[in-house]
């Protein structure tokens, strides 16, 4: 039997970049999937006879421009061009809102006083993401005992804050635990653009625009950027399964064996080290490291299992906050939806449904108390009008992520979902009047779906919420932020790891880096 | 899970808010030990009214050396852990190896956190293949409900429930043996076994805190008061005497024994980073089964172990005269601090002025010469200051045979 260096147990993309530069460093590396084709939540899937869909991640904003080049995605199909830029719509009754380019670089819809005022606040925002920026691409600083390359590194971070000058850098640290909604209102008043940035802020997160260190999100998502251009966002062609593709491909090029449906039933431990995994099937694998690119609670909690870790250990890995409040709706249309207002250009890019802060954290209310959204807010894609072999002829793909869904819905999913389908698809009428006639089939994935189809607890896309005290090197539990574990041999690649969820790679390539910078 | 006993919110909450209308808790032996207490002279013994001394120090700490003597040992804390995983729960985590610890026996360990560090001392005791009884000195349920997340284990506090008494000194088999205990004598030092009594059943065990021959007896709230009156009556002719904590507290110094937090701070309390102690740096390395399996602490103490970085040691001390060195500063050739006496008595069983001490290492670990105590020795309003020679001996600083003999003297 071929014996492996490495064994990567879940092949979302974080596993398979993990995997593939392991495999360029000359590692023999195995991909263990459980499911029966590698991406994870980032796939093109089949929702309804000829019509496909990204699974659960549509826009692709932040895949880290290091991965990209270290993995050579470009030569391995990833296409990334200026022209392929989307553009965010932000609906409203008034008339909708265009932010064109990268992150509204181009303004459209608003007033020009208002204008003048985001081109303001968006060159403070990408400064500011920018500080933080560095911090995506290494290990979160280790405030125990850190090497003179790490403390190097964030010497240039002080820098770079210095750089800044004395007014922006006191403006920096005074905003950077601030909440979106008191932020945007210091500087705009255009209620669709600042109900955009207040989703934008708290998408994917359990806050509302009113939340403290809301804003927090809204640097993360800046900080991202896509084809060299910081804030910039594109519906890849081919959905994110073609993301995925590419970095399968540059994976196997380097000589990685990717095995599906091999679901990991345990990480072997002996002598507190981690020799190896047990498969459903009762297959076992050896290696000398193994990385795990999946949640970290099931990592510890059910694969390696609490008796092989210390009792303080395992309270911080229950402790980590992962009940999502995103749901994922897919529709399959018979002809292309027409949004109010909305020209040919703004229906090919990314339409949002929150007219104001407001609008936001009302959809938010009731989500504290275990129920869903009367009103929701939605980020909508229709990627087929840019890629038609996603749906038949003349039809249509509608892609939106729904907030707010909790995970846990007091009444129930079961009871729930038919009501909470039924206000999504009222919020959709409302912009797009007629929508609802033109419905061939409908997917509706609550977080507990979520959590189902693609083993994510909580149906956290970003499996862990992505607030401060969940930051650097506090993810996914502070002492261990740096991807190796208590369990030596044993190491953590996924998005519950820094810098966290979306299609970056990030976690993956840090986690890599690690292992061979350990040697392991 | 179960650790709470189910009650009506209101009525929990009452109950619960009036706690403070009572400072110190009584045990279920306070009507006897009031009717003995002449010195009134009481300590808080984790939230008990607990006695220092009940007539005479002296004589209490003779009465466990010459004759027999009764302490209430009900303030100690009592967990009963219970379930087919109670033995692996425990092995993860305590420091020793629990598959080693048969049922019927009782074996002194300690736990730690996940740096390693000792959140406390305790005795275990096994009472069948799946029963435990876990006793320390400070609270613990939610670090061990916490600790049992992945095992078939129930974990539930019975320091109320059951009452304690430490029966100690040469007579104290005979007093169990006139009491009407048939079979007491078949226990071997660190046995444990069943006794019926008064309609109930308790547990005696050949333990306890003095180096001496001695019982501890665990039974049933409800039952404490006999099983006093039962002890007091059938001992009266062999010396026993009630005591209190200091006589106890120089017995154990004798035997070598610690206490947490006077010998060291547990990991749960210290604010100092510094006061920190590894299983190693407080002479509980011993304890530690690094073949056994994952354990609490195991990686970094064995990170500690192979980095060297352990930074303490505790030792025994022989230090020359006759006045007690309590609390002095250890001094390397009279003049580098390098530790601190956590307990000190002139031994009337060793006729040896004795100390327990942490000392940073290496003095006390592989340099052992020319170690010194500076005691302040109060007389008369003014401190006399004397520089006495001190030697790392081995504990403990005395050894009876009668501890451990088989059959038990009959004194």
């Amino acid at each position: 039997m071929t014996s492996f260096d490495a064994i990567i147990i879940g092949g979302g993309h974080n596993g398979l970049v993990a995997a593939a530069v392991l495999a360029k460093s000359g590692r023999k590396v195995l991909v263990l999937e459980a499911a029966d084709d590698v991406g994870g939540a980032a796939r093109t899937e089949e929702f309804a006879q000829g019509f496909r869909v990204s699974s659960v991640a549509h826009v692709l904003n932040r895949l880290h421009p290091d991965v990209v080049k270290t993995l050579e995605l470009e030569r391995h199909g990833l296409q990334v061009a200026r022209d392929d830029f989307a553009p965010s719509v932000a609906l409203s009754k008034d008339g909708p809102l265009v932010l064109y380019g990268a992150y509204g670089e181009v303004l459209t819809g608003a007033s020009s006083s208002e204008q003048s005022a985001w081109k303001e606040l968006r060159a403070q925002l990408l400064r500011y993401a920018g500080i933080l920026k560095p911090f995506l691409s290494r290990r979160p600083p280790d405030l125990a005992g850190m090497s003179l390359l790490e403390t190097a590194a964030l010497g240039q971070t002080a820098l770079a804050l210095k750089k800044l000058g004395k007014e922006d850098m006191r403006d920096f640290l005074r905003v950077l635990l601030m909440n979106v909604a008191d932020l945007i209102d210091e500087q705009l008043s255009d209620d669709r653009l600042k109900g955009l940035l207040a989703f934008d802020a708290t998408l994917g997160s359990h806050l509302g625009p009113r939340s403290p260190t809301s804003l927090l999100g809204l640097y993360y998502r800046l900080a991202g950027e896509t084809g060299g251009i910081a804030g910039a966002q594109m519906l890849p062609k081919g959905g994110m399964g073609a993301v995925v593709a590419a970095i399968r491909a540059a994976a196997e090029r380097a000589g990685v064996t990717i095995r599906a449906a091999s679901p990991v039933a345990r990480i072997i431990v002996e002598e507190g080290r981690a020799v190896g995994v047990a498969l459903e099937s009762g297959d076992v694998l050896h290696a000398k490291t193994i990385v795990s690119a999946v949640n970290p609670a099931t990592t510890i909690l059910d694969l390696v299992g609490p008796r092989e870790v210390d009792t303080g250990f395992v309270r911080k890995v229950k402790n980590i906050r992962m009940k999502g409040d995103a749901a994922k709706l897919n529709l399959a249309l018979d002809r292309p939806p027409q949004f109010a207002g909305v020209d040919a250009a703004g229906h090919k890019g990314r339409l949002v449904i929150a007219p104001s802060p407001d609008q936001v954290e009302r959809a938010f209310n009731p989500c504290k108390y275990g129920e869903f959204s009367p009103e929701p807010v939605m980020e909508i894609t229709l990627p087929s009008l840019a890629d038609p072999s996603l749906a038949p002829a003349g039809a249509c793909v509608l892609s939106a992520v729904v907030q707010y869904a909790p995970y846990v819905l007091k009444e129930g999913w079961s009871a729930g979902k038919p009501k909470f389908l039924k206000a999504t698809m009222a919020q959709l009428e409302t912009y797009a009047p007629g929508i609802s006639k033109t419905v061939l089939h409908i997917e509706l994935l609550t977080p507990a779906d979520i959590e189902a189809r693609y083993r994510m607890p909580g149906g956290h896309w970003h499996h862990g919420e992505l607030q401060a005290d969940q930051m650097l090197m506090s993810r996914p539990v502070s002492g261990w932020s740096g991807y190796d574990t208590p369990v030596e041999g044993l190491f953590l690649a996924g998005a519950g790891s820094h810098p966290g969820g979306g299609v970056s790679g990030a976690p993956g390539l840090n986690a890599a880096r690690r292992i061979i910078a350990m040697r392991g | 899970m179960n650790h709470h006993p189910t009650m009506n919110p209101t009525t929990a909450r009452t109950a619960a808010q009036s706690h403070f209308r009572t400072l110190r808790l009584d045990t279920p032996f306070q009507p006897r030990i009031d009717a003995l207490a002449r010195t009134q002279d009481w300590y808080n013994w984790a939230g008990y009214r607990a006695p220092h001394s009940l007539w005479d120090e002296e004589l209490e700490y003779f009465a466990i050396r010459s004759q027999a003597a009764l302490f209430d040992i009900s303030p100690m804390t009592k967990y009963r852990i219970e379930g087919p995983d109670a033995e692996a729960f425990l092995n993860r985590v305590t420091l020793r190896d629990v598959t080693k610890l048969k049922p019927g026996r009782v074996h002194y360990t300690a736990w730690c956190d996940d740096e390693g560090f000792v959140l406390d001392d305790g005795t275990l005791f096994r009472l069948s293949p799946t029963r435990f009884r876990l006793c320390s000195q400070e609270r613990h349920l939610p670090w061990l409900l916490d600790s049992a997340i992945g095992f078939g284990v129930s974990i539930e506090e019975e320091t109320e429930a059951v009452a304690g008494l430490a029966l100690q000194g040469p007579t104290s088999f005979a007093v169990l043996r006139d009491a009407g205990f048939a079979g007491v004598e078949k226990l071997k030092i660190f046995d444990l076994a069943e006794f019926p009594h008064d309609g109930d059943t308790i547990t005696i065990s050949r333990t306890g805190f003095t180096g001496d021959l001695g019982y501890e007896l665990f039974v049933p709230t409800e039952k404490a008061l006999s099983l006093w009156d039962r002890l007091m009556t059938a001992g009266e002719l062999r010396g026993i005497r009630a005591i209190g904590y200091t006589a106890l507290n120089r017995a154990r110094l004798e035997a070598g024994l610690i206490v947490a937090n006077a010998d060291f701070t547990t990991a749960g309390h210290a604010i100092r980073a510094d006061r920190l102690r590894m299983p190693d740096e407080i002479g509980l390395g011993f304890m530690i089964d690094v073949e056994k399996g994952h354990f609490n602490g195991r990686r970094a103490i064995l990170e500690a172990r192979t980095k060297r970085k352990l930074r303490h040691v505790l030792v025994g001390l022989e230090i020359e005269g006759n006045i007690p060195a309590e609390h002095a500063i250890v001094y390397h050739k009279r003049s580098q601090e390098v530790g601190l006496v956590s307990a000190a008595m002139w031994s009337p069983m060793a006729k040896r002025n004795i100390a327990i001490a942490s000392l940073a290492r290496p003095f006390g670990d592989t340099m052992v010469e020319d170690l010194w105590v500076e005691i302040y020795a109060m007389r008369e309003l003014q401190y006399q200051k004397l520089m006495k020679r001190a030697k790392v001996v081995q504990r403990p600083f005395i050894k009876l045979d009668r501890r451990t003999a088989n059959p038990p003297a009959d004194f």
